[in-house]
């Protein structure tokens, strides 16, 4: 085992404090701007401030923000991963840091097939960011993905990768792709094509959501219950909601920690797959073969 | 006048909502019946069961979406659709 250095713990102390301090501004935010409500109204994502714009103005929620203290909490995450990495020396921290990143390189290559290997920063950037976003609600702040606007986007990123990887066999074949069987069948799978993202942006968004207000509700239920059994007690026994504590933490461990990184997998996995389905590797590789011939050929 | 108009509106958005979640009826059967299927097959051969597993969860959560499209119309039957409607009725009287 190698001595740390001063450096390295000094480097590890700010990546550590750079990974909590987003989550504690964001609890600051919380508190400081939004009003209080009494833990049974269900309201969407708290507006902080809009930007006017020409055709629609640009929405600053809380969602938003959210989603970046997200992403800037992972960046110092990767970073004190990697921290003091060597080639040879296996530290704990390295080994779990070589694991996850071997773990995300066999899903890929084992869904997706040797030639998409470079999608696998893409896929575990979208599996954290989706996992730690539904986790977030544990920390009592709001969580990203159960806004549909930050989903949608990210499917509307997978969509562009997808037609992206039609479109590389050339325009024509992505065009005649869409009379595949009979040509009069077109319309359908034109609607078909938009489904994809707005079925995989509802699926993620629709789970989070309903865990959340599935939650509230039992949670006031419980409420009204404790009202009703101990309402007769003096004082603020009678007002102290006894049956709220620890009943409504069991829900949480399904909706929250297990649906959240289920739908982060299951997110991660359909994007893989849809866009592994939609390049078809052997007409590619046979187009550029065909292409080198005819290079050869002129060139001789 | 005003409040019986209002009523009406309140009301025909909660049924509307409660009338999309019948949709809730396929996605539990189509679920049902994956998560059967698969654990025939997981019986059948023990060793395949992390496989097994996987394509099940990817299959449930495919089955779910209609499901899920309804419980969004449902939400925004009861969220949104009810202050957009009074909206557009005050907006007509005046």
């Amino acid at each position: 085992m190698s001595k740390k250095t001063t450096a390295f713990k000094i480097r590890d102390i700010l990546f550590i404090t750079m990974m909590i301090l987003p989550i504690l501004a964001g609890i600051l935010l919380k508190v400081l701007f939004i009003p209080a409500s009494d833990g049974i109204s269900i309201t969407g994502a708290h507006v902080f401030f809009t930007i006017d714009f020409p055709i629609q103005p640009l929405i600053i929620s809380e969602a938003q923000v959210n989603s970046w203290l997200v992403i800037i909490s992972l960046f110092f995450f990767c970073l004190f991963m990697t921290n003091g990495i060597k080639a040879g020396i296996h530290t704990k921290r390295q080994v779990l840091a070589e694991w996850m990143v071997e773990s995300v390189e066999n899903l890929v290559k084992s869904n997706m097939g040797e030639y998409f290997i470079g999608f696998a920063p893409f896929v575990a950037a979208i599996m954290a960011l989706s996992a730690f976003s539904s986790l977030l609600s544990l920390t009592g702040l709001f969580p990203p993905t159960s806004d549909l606007n930050i989903v949608a986007g990210w499917a509307l990123l997978v969509f562009f990768l997808i037609t992206y990887y039609k479109m590389k066999c050339g325009p024509l074949h992505y065009l005649k792709s869409f009379g595949e069987p009979v040509p009069f069948l077109a319309p359908l799978n034109i609607i078909s094509e938009v489904a994809t993202p707005v079925s995989m942006a509802f699926r993620h968004y629709g789970n989070i959501l309903s865990g959340s207000v599935i939650s509230v509700l039992v949670a006031s239920a419980l409420q009204g219950l404790t009202h009703l059994l101990m309402g007769k007690l003096p004082g603020w026994l009678g007002e102290f909601p006894f049956l709220r504590i620890g009943i409504p933490a069991v829900l949480s461990i399904y909706f929250d920690v297990f649906s959240g990184l289920l739908q982060a997998f299951i997110f991660a996995m359909l994007t893989m797959l849809y866009i592994g389905g939609a390049f078809a590797l052997e007409d590619y590789l046979a187009i550029q073969a065909k292409k080198k011939k005819t290079r050869t050929k002129i060139n001789t | 006048m005003l409040e019986l108009a209002i009523g009406i509106i309140l009301g025909g958005c909660a049924l509307g909502a409660g009338c999309a979640m019948i949709a809730g009826i396929g996605p539990g059967i189509g679920e049902g019946n994956a998560v059967a299927k698969a654990c025939e097959a997981i019986g059948r051969q023990p060793e395949s069961r992390s496989a097994v597993t996987t394509t099940m969860l990817m299959g449930c959560a495919v089955a779910e979406t209609t499901g899920l499209y309804a419980l969004v119309i449902a939400i925004l039957l009861i969220f949104v659709a009810p202050g957009r409607f009074v909206e557009i009725l005050l907006n007509a009287i005046k």
